[in-house]
């Protein structure tokens, strides 16, 4: 078995008295494509946040090969959703790529031609570099995904979280951003992405996790994909016809 | 008093001069914080932070007894900041929203704030009158110690914001990923926002508790319709400000009577007006001229699109037809017929169309145009 690249131990978040995620223990190994799924309000987006440390956690430690994620931040990049932020601010494509090397930066230094040409390069992985000097707001959604995308791109971790980077795109958006999710793992990267189409985990994704504030199950896609654990998850018989 | 003789007399008076750069001072800083607010969909934080001040400064009198300007801001500065920290704290750790804790706060501190002026009134101190300009503001009152205070706190403000440009900005548009990088977004946005807590207290003696806002708020929004980039919204918004001020002292002084703060922002929001209208990206007036002449060019297209099709099934292209048959086709007029002519795609003989073979081409060159967009 490869290298841990996630550890999440007795994870629990609540907002206020109503637990989103009870006791939740997952390991992700390095190299995977992994899904999130699981119903509306399973605490899917709600896992992420707190592996990322923009939710506090009841209970439970988050690790990143090994050591505390506090120390760990330059191995990580996250692709919030879409809708998230506001995309009338005032600002470029290339900016908002820009704001990937900020990280690394750290305070009060600028980015500078080093900064501007990583994101220029991510921009191109996109297929976006058309449109670095573009107003956000004048972006369709799928562009404004890929934005995202490159953003994190830039940040040039080696693993990538994602909240739903599927939601509200074309089909040959979703093409274009699942072909570039298969080369970041190629290239050894660990992706988790939380998603919602269930008919496309066998096709894009190698490794699942089925959630419903509890963990029901996580493993391969090959031998756990299956109506037991989309039941168990789903709650309702739930026959999802996978293709043998 | 005309404006010809009061531009004279602000290069030689010293008060005119005095309260001049006060007011430009004053509505550049608050419409340079003005531009983070608006953008952190904050703007009502400034109304409440303003009435939430009046309180302080009463308080401030009552302890010094004294109206040394000085002392009733940073009364004022105290309870303005306490008055927003409430905010967040109700905010975070309780299930209202953001505009009930402001409307909360903005009313039970201004409340206090009045009851303790009505309070001070009925005191023998004979100092006490004129406490209440601080609800209207009254820029005459402006001396030479508190433009300094005003340029040193604009100064600190200005390189804060220069030296967290980039945490500032990243901030603003995705705090849940500033997070991410590392960033103790808590700090940035302590900084934001004491800075534009100080920003409206300064402002209190000029404009006044009442009126405030629309200071920080009425420089950012017309800046906002002329740019797509931060650094232009910020510094438009600080120029916005300083003219209102300007403008706002200047017709304030040559019309007799006519109170500074209110003169201030009515400037302001003339600067709003111009730039709803006017600006050429997002104005109204040029999005109405966009949206008539895609309509039009739209017609042309139908009705070109319309007699090619009728063309198509003939041999001869410029095969006449009756003028009557465009009809049948809705969107058709004169007027779009005369253009089609003018541009030399028509030909009229009598009451008799026939489509040229420039007409012809332009017409399918349409047809292969929204295929190919089509696909």
């Amino acid at each position: 078995m490869s290298k841990i690249a996630v550890k999440v131990d007795d994870l629990t978040v609540a907002y206020n008295y109503k637990p989103v995620l009870w006791d939740i223990d997952l390991e992700i190994p390095e190299g995977v494509l992994m899904a999130i799924v699981g119903p509306n309000g399973a605490g899917k987006s709600t896992l992420i946040k707190s592996i990322l440390g923009i939710l506090k956690p009841i209970a439970g430690s988050v690790s990143i090969y090994g050591k505390p994620y506090d120390k760990q931040r330059q191995k990580v990049a996250y692709v919030p959703q879409k809708g998230s932020v506001d995309w009338d601010f005032p600002t470029t494509a290339l900016d908002v790529v820009m704001m990937g090397t900020y990280g690394s930066l750290g305070w009060i230094k600028r980015p500078g031609q080093k900064e501007k040409k990583a994101a220029l390069e991510a921009l191109e992985k996109v297929g976006m570099l058309s449109f670095k000097s573009r107003q956000i707001s004048q972006l369709s959604g799928g562009q404004q995904q890929r934005i995202f995308l490159a953003r994190a791109l830039v940040q040039n971790a080696a693993i990538y979280f994602m909240d739903e980077p599927f939601q509200g795109v074309d089909a040959s958006t979703e093409i274009a951003i699942i072909n570039i999710l298969k080369a970041l793992r190629k290239a050894g990267k660990t992706v988790i992405v939380v998603h919602h189409d269930l008919q496309t985990v066998p096709e894009y994704f190698d490794w699942v996790t089925f959630l419903n504030v509890k963990k029901i199950a996580t493993g391969p896609v090959k031998d756990i994909f299956n109506d037991d654990n989309l039941t168990k998850t789903y709650g309702i018989n739930y026959k999802v016809s996978i293709q043998e | 008093m005309d404006i010809t003789e009061y531009i004279k007399l602000v290069f030689t008076d010293y008060t005119l001069r005095t309260i001049t750069l006060g007011t430009a001072i004053l509505g550049a800083v608050t419409g340079m914080l003005g531009s983070f607010a608006v953008l952190r969909k904050q703007s009502l934080l400034g109304d409440a932070i303003s009435h939430a001040a009046l309180p302080g400064i009463a308080i401030a009198f009552l302890i010094t007894g004294a109206k040394d300007s000085n002392t009733l801001l940073i009364g004022a500065l105290i309870s303005g900041l306490i008055g927003t920290f409430w905010i967040r704290g109700i905010v975070s750790k309780t299930h209202l929203k953001s505009d009930t804790a402001l409307g909360l706060i903005l009313s039970l501190f201004f409340g206090f704030g009045m009851l303790l002026l009505t309070f001070i009134q009925k005191q023998p101190n004979a100092n006490q009158a004129g406490l209440d300009k601080y609800l209207f503001g009254q820029a005459a009152t402006l001396v030479e110690s508190d433009v300094w205070t005003m340029a040193i706190v604009t100064g600190i403000c200005l390189l804060v914001m220069l030296l967290f440009w980039k945490e500032f900005k990243i901030l603003l548009f995705d705090a849940d990923y500033t997070k991410t990088l590392g960033f103790n977004t808590k700090t940035i946005d302590v900084l934001i926002t004491s800075f534009i807590v100080l920003a409206i207290v300064l402002g209190l003696q000029t404009v006044g508790v009442v009126l405030m806002s629309a200071m920080l708020l009425a420089p950012a929004a017309a800046a906002r319709q002329w740019t797509n980039s931060l650094s232009v919204m910020v510094f438009l918004a600080a120029l916005f400000g300083a003219f209102s001020g300007v403008f706002g002292t200047a017709i304030s002084a040559s019309q007799n009577n006519l109170s500074t703060g209110p003169v201030i922002v009515l400037v302001a929001g003339v600067f709003v007006l111009i730039s709803f209208i006017f600006s050429p990206s997002r104005g109204l007036l040029f999005r109405q001229i966009r949206f008539v002449k895609n309509r039009r060019d739209l017609e042309l297209h139908k009705t070109l699109a319309f007699m090619y099709n009728i063309a198509e099934t003939h041999e001869n292209v410029s095969h006449p037809h009756a003028i009557k048959i465009l009809n049948n086709f809705q969107g058709y007029t004169k007027g779009t017929l005369q253009k089609l002519v003018e541009k030399d795609y028509v030909k009229l003989t009598g009451n008799m169309w026939s489509l040229t073979a420039k007409g012809f081409n332009a017409a399918s060159n349409l047809y292969n145009q929204q295929n190919e967009t089509d696909e």
